[in-house]
């Protein structure tokens, strides 16, 4: 009986210490994928001099050169866009569906959203390159693979995650603030602005962090429509070459120094990802914090 | 006059609103209006059974190779994926430890595909000298996957009452026998739903799948060969140029397939949320 009785606390310790490592997995991953990226690419970048590398206007590997700058330039500029399209129709997209939509108009743009959201990237960059590309071409003049392709591609993409974000935390703004404002006499677009809007603050800060953070690391599809030259662009409707797009582009037949300087390539995608991340659960602690608050009746910030 | 105003721009904030809206809406409509119309014509049966050797570029071979390589993600995934959740919501208590595993997960859900991609071709395929194989893209979506499964499954854990595992304990029951007797059970629909969802990404993969497993267009005979999945294959032929028609309908398929699995999770989560607001009623 006894014996009985120890075997089975054994037997739960072992299960909860089970349960213990799985969860470790999570934390073991992320540092060997951060070591081995780190391990594998810094020695690259230093071999080519981080200066040269990440300053270096020319990427020409049959000649030795080795520069990013276009590539960081071009990923910078092709995110700033998407937030930009993402954010001018995602934010009041969230507020339609949060606030004002009819019953049967949500019952349609969920759906649709969420089946955005499904889509993989490989379809979009096809939908960029046989519907998006002429279009362009037809209409701007040019080949139509530019970076005006890959901000409205990205756009699109990251519009389910600002959508849905963005409305939760909407949604979460305690409704007396709605009313108190109303009640004062506010119409219901001053109360947006003024108050619905601004207590979502983090909530909609965060739903565009993610969904930088999306564009920033997308291949697939922007890889389609880019064009994939290197350079500066002067217009957005030179065609150009994200980070990711190096990755994936040359890594098949790449060897010696050119494939340290794409692994290097990911360290400068990588260190961006993880800024990111820290952004954002930065802003979201502090939302926590102000919920918090906000429940214990102090004043919101 | 300054009222007017006021609602002038209330006006033009609702109609940006409203076309903002329509915009989504109209976004999505013309991207299922060119699947349906140029894809769905174009599958057939025999695009659907034959590998690359006929007539076709059909896509049997490759349909087999994503079900392969999901089998392998899952059966990596799953049980770490379901434990950690178990750890998360039955047994951690907030501290260092959490902090950490919790930050992990969210950072691991940041990290683009490409770089798991990037990952797996260091580690994988180059340092463990697994080569461009299903197992080395196995391995690197798992790792993948494992936030979705991670957090969804700590999500249906957490829809299931308080009052149930009470109950089990009040009665005698021990912790280890309650959280197998009564909270997986109670909860397994929504972690069905998990497992579906981690599908649903696998098959859309592209970027992490084609650096690990490669894009051999056939069946591969061991899990140390490399294939295409079906979202590497539809980047293949845009690539490589195949027919409009055969891409197309490739991305019918892999659209079509994506938006059952998702509806199948939404359904499952359903059925777990509605099972308890009945019994509170």
């Amino acid at each position: 009986m006894q014996k009985k009785k120890l075997l089975k606390k054994i037997a739960s310790y072992g299960v909860e210490k089970l349960f213990l490592l799985s969860a470790c997995v999570a934390v073991l991953a992320l540092l060997v994928i951060g070591v081995y990226i780190l391990v594998s690419g810094l020695p690259g970048m230093f071999k080519i001099g981080v200066g040269q590398f990440l300053f270096g206007e020319k990427w020409s590997p049959s000649e030795g050169y080795y520069g990013i700058l276009t590539m960081i330039i071009a990923s910078l500029a092709a995110t700033i866009g998407a937030a930009v399209i993402g954010v001018g129709i995602g934010v009041p997209t969230a507020v339609f569906l949060a606030d004002i939509a009819p019953k049967w108009a949500v019952r349609i743009l969920r759906p649709a959203v969420e089946l955005l959201a499904g889509i993989p990237s490989v379809v979009y960059g096809y939908f960029g390159l046989v519907v998006l590309v002429p279009f362009i071409s037809n209409t701007f003049g040019g080949a139509g693979n530019s970076l005006l392709a890959i901000i409205i591609i990205l756009g699109i993409m990251i519009l389910p995650t600002i959508i849905n974000l963005s409305e939760l935390a909407i949604r979460a703004v305690p409704r007396s603030f709605v009313e108190g404002s109303l009640g004062l006499g506010a119409s219901r677009m001053q109360t947006f602005l003024r108050v619905s809007l601004p207590s979502a603050k983090s909530g909609i800060t965060a739903s565009i962090i993610l969904g930088v953070g999306r564009a920033i690391g997308e291949t697939m599809a922007v890889i389609l429509v880019a064009g994939n030259t290197p350079q500066i662009p002067g217009s957005i409707l030179d065609s150009v070459r994200t980070l990711t797009i190096n990755i994936a582009f040359e890594m098949s037949y790449a060897s010696g120094i050119h494939r340290e300087a794409l692994f290097a390539t990911g360290v400068v995608l990588f260190a961006i990802i993880m800024i990111l991340n820290f952004t954002l659960q930065a802003v979201l602690n502090r939302k926590a914090g102000t919920r918090k608050r906000r429940r214990a009746g102090v004043k919101p910030r | 006059m300054n009222r007017k105003f006021g609602r002038l721009k209330d006006t033009l904030g609702f109609v940006q609103i409203g076309l903002s809206a329509l915009v989504t809406i109209g976004i999505l409509g013309l991207i299922l209006y060119y699947i349906l119309l140029k894809g769905i014509p174009n599958i057939s049966w025999g695009f659907l059974t034959t590998g690359f050797d006929s007539e076709y570029h059909g896509i049997a071979d490759i349909l087999l190779t994503t079900i392969f390589i999901i089998g392998i993600t899952l059966v990596i995934a799953v049980p770490i994926g379901v434990f950690a959740a178990i750890y998360l919501s039955e047994y951690a208590k907030q501290g260092r430890i959490v902090r950490i595993i919790r930050f992990s997960i969210e950072s691991l859900a940041g990290i683009p595909s490409i770089i798991y991609g990037l990952f797996g071709y260091i580690f994988f395929v180059l340092l463990l000298g697994l080569k461009f194989s299903l197992l080395s893209g196995g391995f690197t979506l798992s790792i993948l996957v494992l936030p979705t499964i991670i957090r969804s499954t700590e999500e249906a854990l957490k829809t299931v009452p308080k009052s149930y595992k009470e109950a089990s304990l009040a009665l005698g029951a021990s912790r280890l026998y309650t959280l197998f007797k009564i909270t997986l059970p109670s909860a397994l629909s929504g972690i069905m739903s998990s497992v579906i969802l981690s599908v649903g990404r696998i098959v859309g993969e592209s970027a992490a799948v084609f650096m690990t497993a490669g894009m051999v267009y056939r069946l591969p005979g061991s899990i140390m060969d490399s294939g295409r999945t079906l979202a590497v294959h539809m980047f293949a032929s845009a690539n490589e140029g195949f027919s409009f028609d055969e891409t197309w309908a490739t991305a019918a398929v892999l659209v079509i397939l994506v938006a059952i699995i998702n509806l199948a999770a939404r359904l499952l989560t359903r059925i777990l949320s509605k099972k308890f607001s009945m019994g509170k009623g």
